[in-house]
């Protein structure tokens, strides 16, 4: 299988939204992984977050269809941690925001049952809804 | 003396006995809470991007009525409202041009100077009332109690935000030594439970939940204690079903426990009482027989 990617900068449309929502600049990233190896979610990420930035430098498709970016929570361990001071949640509740706006909500709220709308204490309902929904 | 109190959907729903023991442990040391007349929600998450300035509304409205309530600090239970809350203060004082074009949309309902402050009720058992006056309050030292203080995430980051040093947080720990229960420690004290993942990733929760209880079971501890409502709703929920769940515990409910306080005022029945290991007559004064002590 053959992947088209484009050097930093020749392309680059969806790194440059995610940079101009974030703040962040990505090529700040060296790549240590240090993000990933504090995540207590790496292991439920089809990218883990360091890899995530490198596919958006270079342009890789398929980001934001991303599993990994309903897996961060926002926790902001990464962001406590990462040696060149990028705000990795920032970038990740930036692609959600594009993804959003691109293929709608991500929480099905109709197929919650009945009983756990019941027993979920209000702040995780509105948080879900918060990160899932547009 | 009086403080103006914020407690947020959660306190009023599924959290009510950390509440509860607060206004306990509170009455104690003299300090009477004033629920604010008006608040809503305070939406929960600090939304993290440069274009979603309407999600700044909740937080901010907050903010808007303490202050029209002639407030000037109101005080929190919630980590989750804490950490919004005081996200969307900062905001307020770093970019208040937001504040404006928000309070311009709103008709006026977002006015807000930038001058409140909130805290969250471990910053003033901290550094109003301070340990030295909760220890010499203790009439019941938990000494029969291990305990393993949970932090997770909103209570420590950002940094700047948080309460205590995000890598090597004390304040739980020395609020526990205060109360003279044996501390144990461990390196997920830190690390998130899973959050609203509760909602539609639970085995991901149960995952979290099962390796923090399995360390800190390792490291010897009795209960846990925490502070987050959602924390607590995790754990207290997600445990894997093997052998009998960790207690787990606000420190408020621990606090109350060491003052000497009934348990049910702090919301908790014989049955939680009994898995604490720590009974005593004075706990089932009335009708209330434990086997093999003096049945």
């Amino acid at each position: 299988m053959t992947i088209a990617i484009g050097a930093n900068g020749q392309s680059g449309v969806l790194l440059r939204r995610v940079e101009a929502l974030s703040g962040q600049r990505l090529a700040q990233c060296y790549q240590c992984g240090t993000c990933a190896a504090g995540c207590p979610f790496a292991g439920a990420m089809d990218v883990l977050p360091d890899r995530l930035i490198r596919h958006l430098l270079f342009d890789v498709p398929g980001v934001l269809e991303r599993e990994a970016l309903w897996v961060c929570v926002g926790c902001e361990l990464c962001a406590q941690r990462c040696p060149r001071g990028i705000d990795v949640p920032r970038v990740m509740e930036a692609l959600r925001l594009i993804a959003l706006r691109a293929r709608g909500d991500q929480l099905p709220v109709a197929q919650i049952p009945a009983a756990a709308l019941q027993d979920l204490p209000p702040i995780a309902l509105v948080a879900s809804l918060r990160r899932q929904t547009g | 003396m009086q403080l103006a109190y914020y407690p947020g959907c959660t306190i009023k729903v599924s959290a009510r006995e950390h509440e509860q023991a607060a206004l306990a442990i509170l009455r104690e040391l003299g300090v009477a809470l004033r629920e604010m007349p008006e608040w809503n929600c305070c939406g929960v998450v600090h939304t993290l991007t440069g274009e979603n300035h309407i999600r700044h509304m909740a937080p901010l409205r907050v903010l808007a009525r303490l202050r029209q309530q002639g407030e000037r600090e109101a005080v929190t239970l919630c980590d989750m409202c804490f950490n919004t809350l005081a996200r969307a203060n900062h905001l307020a004082r770093t970019q208040p041009e937001q504040v404006a074009a928000l309070n311009a949309t709103s008709g006026g309902g977002l006015d807000y100077d930038g001058a409140g402050e909130v805290l969250h009720l471990l910053h003033f058992l901290r550094d109003r009332v301070g340990l030295a006056a909760i220890r010499k309050r203790v009439r019941r030292p938990l000494r029969d109690l291990a305990v393993y203080p949970y932090y997770g995430c909103k209570l420590l980051r950002p940094a700047g935000i948080g309460l205590d040093d995000p890598e090597t947080p004390a304040l739980l720990r020395d609020l526990m030594e205060a109360l003279g229960a044996t501390v144990v420690e461990g390196s997920l004290q830190t690390q998130c439970c899973g959050a609203y993942l509760a909602v539609d990733r639970a085995t991901l929760v149960t995952q979290r939940v099962g390796a923090t209880v399995e360390q800190a079971r390792d490291a010897g501890a009795g209960a846990m204690v925490l502070s987050c409502p959602l924390c607590h709703f995790n754990f207290a929920t997600h445990q894997p079903r093997i052998g009998a769940p960790l207690p787990v515990l606000y420190y408020t409910q621990a606090i109350g426990l060491a003052f000497g306080l009934d348990p049910a005022e702090l919301g908790l029945d014989d049955r939680q009482v009994e898995a604490l290991g720590m009974a005593a007559p004075s706990f089932h004064s009335v009708g209330v027989r434990r086997s093999g002590t003096d049945g």
